[in-house]
């Protein structure tokens, strides 16, 4: 089963743009790819009719820039630490949680984050960004089964 | 801060961060007794940094890197950078390939207006919290509304080239016309896009409207024998009536000390753009069955009420479906994608409706066609000054009622305008402080 990639994020906006460059990549490779870009009511459209999903967003929750958080939202909704830091229209769990109430959001959808540092008007990733995009890339492309699984952040209680 | 750690006598409503407004900032609003003493809204402007950015661009750049500032209204950045560097060359693009951007951007009011209507502004009227909410509630109707927005969205891939941030548009016409085939592939899903924004005009129209018809002055384009959406001339309902390369000598941009954002201003006074000005001022040039539907519905020629703004949307929505459908039937394969462009030394204005109100664009090149001065008036930053007035008049005419539902109307008045902060900025955070 090959997941649908759906990306989120403004490359002009720095840091925020992780997602649209790690879509690139992926393009390149041949994964079914989909750029939602800061309208997230492409990503309900999208999410409907995948049998897996990933999402794969800058996040900025206070952890180091570069750490991947990992987070499976097909049963529960994502922690609130993350529910409000979106500068998007709906936010990416207004947005999962759209999907789930029209009843289009596969029960494999993953939600891979990466900490950003830099979210202000510009172009480029910041370095620690950029290196840990390339080695979410190598663990996908390393072949099914291979991508990460760790770093989720604590939920809130 | 809560009410216990004010002086006596005063109140502090402080709420978190205004949902459903595409982007960030701030409000803040100050009530002495009965007297709203302040209000401010401070939101931030990425198009200065574009504004930088473009210079030392060339000038066949502009449209795809304008089109980056807003991810709803991307159509609208490069329709007015495109005029404003065509209106430098001396280039009047004209015929069918004016009848595609006209088309393309019909796209563009249907998927941006269906996504305030339903997405961001209906909870308020409905008393959910959001629109996550309203789905669980009404599904049927929620996916409806993404049919009839990704319809939209299907016109902007079409003509735009990709699903985001379209590149097929440039100075003199687009890199690549459709064939009359592939238009008419996508003729059933208007159709079908016209039936739910019909409905949508129905069901807005029997909402509660807070009452509030402030004496606007209205700002719009004006645009020979049609409504307008891609060009015009400048008018209000004060009288003035511009040709767009005029926008700087009427209209003001000023710092104010709480904000990084300019605040526009129509000889020294607040202005309103937007579907309601263009509404009021372009009423008869809807075509008769809309006006109908208008009367019908209970909006007269004038409709004053930025609540009511849900309602005029619903109708532009309803006219984007007629009018695509009407542009495609009448399509005919232009000989050339686009008109020859040379650059020179020159400077032009461009001006067009995007969803939220006009955007005016204007560039300075030099002989290389290298961009050495740009600016760019977004519709959020024109409306700012009265978005403030707005929730002045109302926070002085409903200081009776209770504070969460006085802080949810405020928030309401601010949704009216369908702000695209995200043009601009990030959260938008609303603090209240009353004094009694």
């Amino acid at each position: 089963m090959r997941p649908r990639v759906l990306a989120l994020g403004n490359p002009f906006r720095q840091d925020d743009g992780v997602g649209p460059w790690i879509a690139k990549q992926l393009r390149t490779a041949g994964l079914e790819v989909l750029e939602v870009g800061d309208d997230l009511t492409r990503l309900v459209e999208g999410l409907a009719g995948a049998d897996e999903a990933w999402v794969v967003e800058a996040v900025c929750s206070g952890q180091p820039p570069g750490t991947l958080h990992v987070l499976e939202v097909g049963y529960d909704p994502l922690p609130a630490a993350l529910n409000r830091l979106s500068s998007h229209v709906l936010s990416l769990s207004e947005a999962l949680e759209l999907a789930r109430a029209l009843g289009v959001l596969p029960r494999r959808t993953v939600v891979y984050g990466l900490e950003g540092r830099r979210f202000g008007s510009g172009e480029g990733l910041s370095p620690e960004v950029r290196q840990a995009a390339e080695a979410f890339i190598r663990s996908i492309l390393a072949g099914p089964g291979n991508a990460p699984v760790t770093s989720t952040p604590q939920r809130d209680t | 801060m809560d009410d216990s750690a004010k002086p006596r006598h005063t109140r502090t409503i402080r709420v978190g961060n205004l949902a459903r407004v595409e982007g960030e900032g701030a409000l803040y609003v100050r009530v002495k007794g009965n007297r709203v003493e302040e209000v401010r809204l401070d939101i931030f402007e990425p198009p200065r940094f574009f504004e930088a950015f473009l210079r030392g661009r060339n000038f066949a750049e502009v449209p795809d890197i304008t089109a980056r500032i807003c991810g709803i209204c991307p159509v609208a950045y490069q329709m007015s950078s495109c005029q404003a560097l065509e209106a430098a060359l001396g280039l009047e693009v004209g015929g069918q390939l004016k009848a595609l951007r006209r088309l393309l951007y019909c796209g563009e009011w249907i998927e941006s207006h269906t996504l305030h209507i339903y997405f961001l502004h209906l909870p308020d009227f409905l008393g959910y919290p959001d629109a996550v909410r309203l789905a669980q509630d009404q599904p049927e109707r929620v996916k409806r509304a993404l049919q009839l927005k990704k319809t939209g969205n299907e016109l902007m891939t079409l003509l735009g080239g990709r699903e985001i941030h379209p590149i097929n548009v440039k100075v003199g016409g687009f890199y690549r016309v459709p064939r009359k085939a592939e238009l008419l592939a996508v003729r059933d899903k208007l159709e079908q896009a016209r039936e739910i924004a019909l409905e949508t005009v129905r069901f807005v129209a029997g909402l509660n409207f807070p009452d509030l018809k402030p004496d606007y002055t209205f700002v719009s384009l004006r645009e020979e024998g049609a409504y307008p959406i891609l060009q015009g001339r400048i008018v209000s309902n004060r009288g003035l009536d511009i040709p767009v390369s005029a926008f700087e000598q009427h209209f003001q941009e000023e710092h104010v000390p709480h904000s990084n954002a300019l605040h526009a201003t129509l000889s020294g006074q607040p202005y309103l753009v937007g579907p309601l000005a263009r509404y009021n001022l372009n009423y008869d040039l809807l075509p008769a069955p809309l006006q109908s539907l208008a009367k019908e519905v209970g909006l007269g020629p004038v409709c004053r009420n930025p609540f009511q703004s849900i309602v005029v949307r619903a109708i532009e929505t309803l006219y984007a479906c007629e009018e695509a459908l009407r542009l495609m039937g009448e399509y005919e394969e232009p000989d050339a994608p686009s008109l020859p462009v040379v650059p020179k030394a020159a400077t032009g204005a461009g001006c067009s409706e995007a969803p939220r109100g006009i955007l005016y664009h204007r560039y300075q090149m030099d002989e290389q066609g290298l961009i050495t001065e740009a600016k760019i008036v977004p519709p959020t930053s024109q409306n700012q000054k009265m978005i403030e007035e707005d929730l002045r008049q109302f926070v002085a005419a409903h200081l009776e009622l209770p504070k969460p539902e006085l802080t949810m109307r405020c928030e309401q008045t601010i949704r009216n305008y369908d702000p695209c902060i995200s043009c601009a900025t990030h959260f938008l955070r609303l603090e209240m402080e009353h004094e009694t």
